[in-house]
């Protein structure tokens, strides 16, 4: 593995012998209370001078024993769990484990309710790659795209409060369906936020995507090879950013997805529009163009969307789960997050397990960041997207 | 020119010389401080203006008495000193950093009846004291016992330290073309109109005009450096907030840090001073002898520095921050080779006019 990291070409590493001078090192944490960990990660860093040598991720800081709380908590009460592990894309969560616990019981949903779950999800994640994208800007020193896009999510939350009655942990799914009906103005609010988002999407072009200095910071970072992104299981932005084609709703469509018509953007070697496949701007560029493609979704959505029917009849009074076991993933905002459930008949699961996507590729960190500068190191990070909520749960 | 002494005359008439000095010096500590309340609320509203917000709007009309909220705020804050701090250097270093802007300041001829100090090797005197906030730096970083203070504060040595000699190159640009060192010689040269400034070629009639396009790079050359010598955005990296959290000045609170930020907003305005000064005619009216009395004058010369110090303001609210090998790169690599060619054009422009 190492030798695939040394071999890429086009690579902005500092090669330094190491060997060659003995210089006395560094060690610095940053974290957890370092304003650009993303939360309370704490990165133990070994500096020569500027440059990283040796990175250690220390994990937990914000670990709430998500699993033995399931274990002790009815199928419906686990939902506002999901929601906490990634708080910034709760919809998405909420999505496979809802999709497990219906496999599990063998409930069937309406069309009605996959297509309006699908739209929901693509919002939360418009709201997910607003929020990275600028955050990432703000990593680089960049305030003011935060402010513009947090406009633009201020949209996406409003909808999804609309239908849910909360703005960021929604508690919205549950098995069977949704737990409120829509509300009038819905495919209305939807065309003007898809307007409203393209618009400010290509704003932000202008300001910070082909902006010289952004390019300048983040083109040539963080390289994360292919073969590297496969063998460390990484999924969603991060592993299409450096060239692999994956992405689970397309290639094993659940819920509503296949009546989509989308394409997954994947910046492919020898495909790219800045820098090179595989670094920070590429995982960036990925994000900016999923925000397009959710429009999209969004936009079909609004014409397949029944006007008839309810979302809420098909929620079984009585919950009743056979014993078994079953995995159920979903495309998360940031990759492939699934849950595995283990039930023994009662109204408890025996064991809830998540996949969480960020503790996955987060892994990655310490593999890319070597030999690049501690500035790179913040972007690398930002160019991940993490939330800590779900690394440590 | 013993014009700028006038006001020192007149005031050394009533009260004798000593105390003549000491009311002449309390002047241009008294436009710092009233100056960083502007700075401070126009940065607020600058940014708010640009964010799509109404910024502070709470205290008093239009938040007019938010930056006097503020340093209020900054006074009542306990004053810590970190364990295992250096305690002179540690409390020392603001006021060293306070003393370079503050004296650079005394030179700045507000108008042509008024300098606080007329030296006449003002520029020089500028670069020299410019230098004393790299040593204020320095010592707090060092002093903090904090990895981020001193690793901030070795980013910002280098970057000043190598900052000035693209910015010595062009004030010696200038200097050269007006056979002057004297601030207020330099200012008074560029009377009679905006045609007359040294940004575009000085006062040398219709023959000069080859001249202007190297002056005009050698403008945007001082303002890139002058950027990078007050530590703004685009180059803040001693002080990046996503990479070292506040650099060099991350354990200071309170009032010490107050002098940081005072001499960070003090700063922004003695470049933009100098910029004024050797570029866009200092005190003089911009339309020749129109409004050019010794009172519109200072209006001239605050008026075009603050111009400059909201460009700056504005820049940090627009761009995203370079890397500090970047940094490194754009000035060694592209602002001194393209200073000293400007500079030989200047040199060549100063012999012929």
């Amino acid at each position: 593995m190492e030798n695939n990291l040394e071999n890429t070409t086009n690579n902005n590493k500092i090669n330094i012998e190491y060997s060659q001078f003995d210089s006395e090192r560094m060690r610095l944490n940053a974290g957890p209370q370092h304003p650009s960990t993303h939360g309370v990660l704490r990165l133990e860093v070994e500096l020569d001078g500027e440059i990283v040598t040796d990175i250690i991720p220390h994990l937990g800081y914000l670990h709430r024993c998500f699993e033995k709380h399931c274990e002790n908590s009815n199928y419906n009460q686990i939902v506002p769990f999901v929601d906490r592990l990634d708080y910034v894309s709760a919809i998405n969560n909420e999505f496979p484990y809802v999709m497990a616990v219906e496999k599990l019981a063998g409930i069937e949903v309406s069309e009605k309710v996959q297509i309006l779950r699908a739209m929901c999800a693509e919002i939360n994640r418009i709201a997910n790659h607003l929020l990275a994208i600028s955050a990432f800007g703000l990593d680089s020193g960049a305030f003011t795209p935060l402010l513009f896009l947090f406009r633009e999510r201020e949209f996406a939350l409003g909808i999804l409060e609309k239908l849910s009655g909360a703005r960021l942990l929604y508690n919205y799914f549950c098995p069977g369906g949704v737990r409120y009906e829509i509300y009038s103005d819905f495919k209305k609010d939807v065309k003007v936020f898809i307007d409203s988002v393209r618009l400010a999407m290509k704003e932000m072009e202008d300001l910070l995507i082909f902006n010289d200095i952004f390019i300048k910071r983040t083109e040539k970072i963080g390289l994360l090879p292919k073969e590297v992104a496969i063998n460390f299981a990484c999924s969603g932005p991060v592993a299409r950013g450096s060239g692999i084609n994956f992405d689970i709703r397309k290639s094993a469509p659940y819920s509503s997805y296949d009546k989509f018509d989308f394409d997954i953007p994947v910046v492919e070697p020898g495909k790219e529009v800045v820098g090179v496949s595989g670094d920070c701007w590429s995982r960036n560029w990925v994000r900016v163009k999923e925000i397009e493609e959710s429009c999209k979704i969004l936009e079909q959505g609004i014409t397949l969307l029944p006007d008839e029917g309810s979302v809420t009849d098909g929620i079984p009074k009585k919950l009743k789960v056979p014993a078994g076991e079953v995995y159920c993933k979903a495309e998360n905002t940031k990759g492939e997050l699934g849950f595995y459930l283990v039930s023994n008949g009662s109204d408890k699961p025996e064991r809830v397990r998540a996949r969480a996507t960020s503790f996955v590729n987060l892994a990655i960190l310490p593999s890319i960041s070597k030999g690049y500068m501690f500035a790179d190191l913040i972007m690398i990070l930002g160019s991940i997207d993490i939330v800590l909520g779900e690394v440590d749960r | 020119m013993e014009n700028h002494q006038f006001l020192f005359n007149f005031i050394s008439e009533y009260t004798g010389d000593i105390l003549a000095g000491v009311l002449i010096a309390i002047i241009p500590l008294a436009l710092l401080l009233v100056y960083a309340l502007v700075a401070i609320y126009g940065e607020l509203k600058i940014a708010s203006f640009i964010q799509l917000k109404l910024g502070p709007m709470r205290t008093g009309k239009w938040g007019l008495l938010q930056p006097v909220a503020e340093v209020f705020k900054l006074l009542q804050k306990e004053d810590i000193t970190p364990d295992g701090a250096d305690k002179p250097l540690f409390n020392l270093a603001p006021f060293i950093i306070f003393l370079g802007c503050y004296a650079a300041l005394s030179v700045l001829p507000l108008s042509s009846h008024f300098a606080p100090s007329g030296l006449n090797i003002g520029l020089f005197f500028i670069i020299a004291i410019s230098s004393l906030a790299v040593l204020g730096i320095v010592m707090g970083g060092w002093a903090s016992n904090n990895k981020y203070s001193l690793i901030g504060a070795m980013r910002s040595v280098s970057q000043i330290i190598s900052y000035e000699i693209p910015a010595a190159m062009c004030i010696l640009g200038v200097a050269s073309m007006a056979h002057s060192l004297d601030m207020n010689v330099i200012s008074a040269q560029q009377q009679g109109g905006f045609w007359n400034w040294y940004v575009l070629g000085g006062p040398a009639g219709i023959s000069k005009i080859w001249l202007i396009p190297f002056t005009v790079v050698m403008f945007i050359v001082y303002f890139v450096t002058s950027l990078a010598e007050t530590n703004r955005t685009p180059f803040d990296v001693p002080e990046g907030e996503s990479e070292l959290v506040a650099g060099y000045h991350t354990e200071y609170s309170g009032m010490k840090f107050a002098f940081f930020y005072l001499a960070e907003y003090g700063n922004m305005f003695v470049v933009s001073a100098i910029m004024t000064v050797i570029f866009f005619g200092g005190w003089s009216s911009p339309f020749g002898d129109f409004l050019n009395s010794p009172i519109w004058q200072i209006f001239w010369f605050i008026a075009k520095s603050m111009f400059f110090v909201g460009l700056q303001i504005w820049l940090r609210w627009t761009l995203p921050r370079t890397r500090v090998d970047q940094l490194m790169y754009l000035c060694w690599k592209i602002l001194l080779p393209l200073s000293m060619v400007c500079f030989l054009a200047m040199a060549l422009g100063g012999m012929l006019y």
